[in-house]
């Protein structure tokens, strides 16, 4: 659902500050008079967004954090209000692994992480690869820039549920490739159950994340000066060289931003497993917001549930501030 | 969007890793359009048995097919009506959001936007059940109908995509000169004449690409769709899954239904792609 998560949390705040700050010393003697008589204008500006951020987004956290210490299974759900205290036990269920609940969240943990390595990863290579590729001028560039930009495009579920059919075990296309034109496999596999089922997950989130990272990676590419270019190859440095001391590290502050956001977006997806598999996904390809779904909606649950995706953004929250702390150190490290 | 050749043509070495790494890369984006389009014109037998690569019996059947097949007709309306509207309220609501933090100065701007920005982060499953919870509370007490409504879809659709719209708008209006709107006021032009006479109009291309952000992300949304609609309200992204009966699946009517649903999206992010490279370019890369 969160499509594109927006590019740079972390920056925004302290860009906005800076330029404001800038900006005032200029204007900060005309501008007295008027902020005082306009003084409620940018509030009543902000006000429809607050109403929706509020109603949306805030509340509904602070109500999930309440119920993730209430015992709110199916006989509560129309009296939710009077479901009782749980304390601490839905957490505890949560994260005893040796129990069959808590086993399975870890191990569905544990497979989220691994696909979101893998994901972000590959998603990272080929847009970078792209996008340097595209850098030149050459005939049929804009062409290839478009197709790109396809994957990206497509409404989720179109896109996914072909892919479902690319993997079916009789009639899919894959099978036949693999097995009928090749003979690489001894017998057609089953792509959407058992183990295998990992890397069909693997490929379809690959094939939709990596447009979003190429189209990021590419916008950053034009701001790079072309005279360090012309500078390097006269000095002799060849194409491979180039991209290795020029292009790669002036990536580095978007880098950053994508990152983060491609780990955001593919940690919490939901969209592909639920097209791709259905609502139980096979122990192997077993996501953590689909593992949530299920033990919430199936099971009806929502005490357990909501303690399971209040942990699910504890542990979120502290990735993203270590990562913003490890890379922010970082660059200041590489530019002094 | 061109520049300029390197004054130094790259060795035949990088043009060559260049064709094989682009052709590939290209296939592997095209493949599902391919059998999407393929497939689509194949009768049910086709697709039920081995995949072939390209059609033997051609037929258009499945595109009249999959109006019958599942009410289609009906779940398009929905999906137009609900993400056109979330992207209209979305575009206004972030537009103001955007103009107030760009231009003025006030207590709580930071709170304001760090808010808004971290609101990416949740996880969708966490405020699901939660705003489930809210919408049918609201219903009993007030007889609006959010649960199962349009209305309810258009409000969470429109929240999603606010934080992005708001936060790339805000780079997009920064960098407008103030004094085009400064000078518009001292025209006579209030502050709200100002935004919609100066701003807005340099601002085309960051609101085209918020809104074209806007619409997709709302007609390409799930998890929500399925659990906060019903028969009537039904949108693409769970009606789309109706083509799977016990018995049948119609591989063929999902194929062609998929690519109708498509069609709208994608031409017009084709069309509108140079805006959303500038749109980032200006707002996310800075």
């Amino acid at each position: 659902m969160t499509v594109i998560v927006t590019p740079s949390s972390g920056h925004k705040a302290g860009d906005t500050e800076k330029t404001d700050g800038g900006g005032a010393r200029g204007r900060r003697l005309p501008r007295i008079p008027d902020r005082i008589r306009q003084g409620g204008l940018p509030y009543l500006l902000l006000l429809p967004a607050v109403v929706l951020e509020l109603l949306i987004h805030l509340i509904p956290m602070v109500i999930g954090i309440w119920v993730s210490f209430r015992q709110l299974t199916q006989f509560f759900i129309r009296n939710w209000g009077n479901s009782p205290f749980a304390g601490f036990d839905n957490y505890k269920i949560a994260i005893d692994f040796d129990a069959p609940i808590g086993q399975a969240l870890l191990h569905s943990f544990l497979v989220t992480c691994a696909f979101t390595v893998l994901s972000v990863g590959l998603s990272w290579l080929f847009g970078v690869t792209a996008a340097i590729m595209l850098q030149e001028n050459f005939r049929g560039r804009s062409v290839l820039r478009t197709i790109f930009l396809v994957p990206y495009a497509l409404p989720v579920y179109a896109a996914v549920i072909t892919w479902a059919f690319m993997f079916q075990h009789d009639n899919g296309l894959i099978n036949h490739v693999l097995y009928d034109q090749l003979g690489l496999t001894d017998r057609p596999s089953f792509w959407l159950i058992g183990n295998n089922s990992f890397i069909a997950l693997v490929v379809v989130s690959l094939w939709k994340s990596w447009p979003f990272a190429f189209l990021m990676l590419m916008a950053a590419l034009q701001n790079i000066p072309r005279d360090l270019y012309e500078a390097a190859s006269i000095d002799g440095a060849g194409i491979w060289q180039q991209i290795r001391t020029i292009t790669l590290p002036s990536l580095r502050p978007v880098n950053q931003v994508l990152v983060l956001v491609l780990f955001l977006w593919t940690f919490n997806d939901f969209n592909t497993p639920y097209v791709l598999f259905g609502k139980s996904a096979p122990e192997a390809a077993d996501l953590i917001s689909i593992h949530i779904y299920q033990s919430s909606f199936v099971t009806w649950n929502f005490g357990s549930g909501s303690a399971m995706s209040v942990l699910l953004l504890l542990f979120l929250l502290l990735v993203t501030a270590v990562y913003l702390f490890l890379t922010s150190r970082g660059r200041k490290g590489s530019d002094v | 969007m061109s520049r300029p050749r390197s004054p130094i043509a790259p060795p035949r070495s990088f043009i060559w890793t260049r064709r094989v790494v682009l052709t590939a890369l290209a296939a592997f984006a095209l493949l599902p359009v391919y059998v999407m389009v393929s497939s689509s014109l194949k009768p049910l037998q086709d697709v039920s048995g081995k995949f072939q690569w390209f059609p033997t019996n051609l037929t258009i059947r499945p595109y009249f097919d999959i109006w019958k097949t599942v009410p289609l007709a009906k779940y398009f309306v929905n999906s137009l009506i609900v993400a056109g509207s979330a992207t209209v309220l979305s575009v206004v609501i972030a537009v103001f959001a955007a103009y107030a933090v760009s231009r003025y100065r006030f207590r709580g701007k930071r709170v304001f936007t760090v808010t808004v920005l971290s609101t990416q982060m949740f996880p969708g499953i966490l405020f699901l059940l939660p705003l489930f919870l809210i919408f049918v509370n609201i219903g009993n007490s007030t007889g609006v109908e959010l649960y199962g409504s349009r209305g309810g879809l258009i409000l969470t659709y429109l929240t999603f995509s606010l934080p992005f719209s708001i936060w790339m708008l805000i780079g997009y209006f920064d960098s407008i000169p103030r004094e085009l709107d400064e000078a518009a006021m001292v025209d006579g032009c209030g502050p709200i004449r100002a935004l919609f006479r100066v701003v807005v109009p340099a601002a085309v291309p960051g609101i085209v690409a918020v809104a074209v952000y806007a619409f997709m992300t709302a007609w390409g949304e799930v998890l929500f769709a399925s659990v906060m609609t019903n028969d009537a309200t039904r949108t693409l992204a769970v009606g789309l899954q109706g083509y799977a009966t016990q018995n049948d699946v119609y591989w063929n009517q999902i194929m062609a239904a998929s690519l109708v649903v498509s069609v709208p999206v994608v031409v017009g992010f084709l069309l509108l792609q140079r805006y959303l490279v500038a749109g980032l370019t200006a707002g996310a890369v800075k």
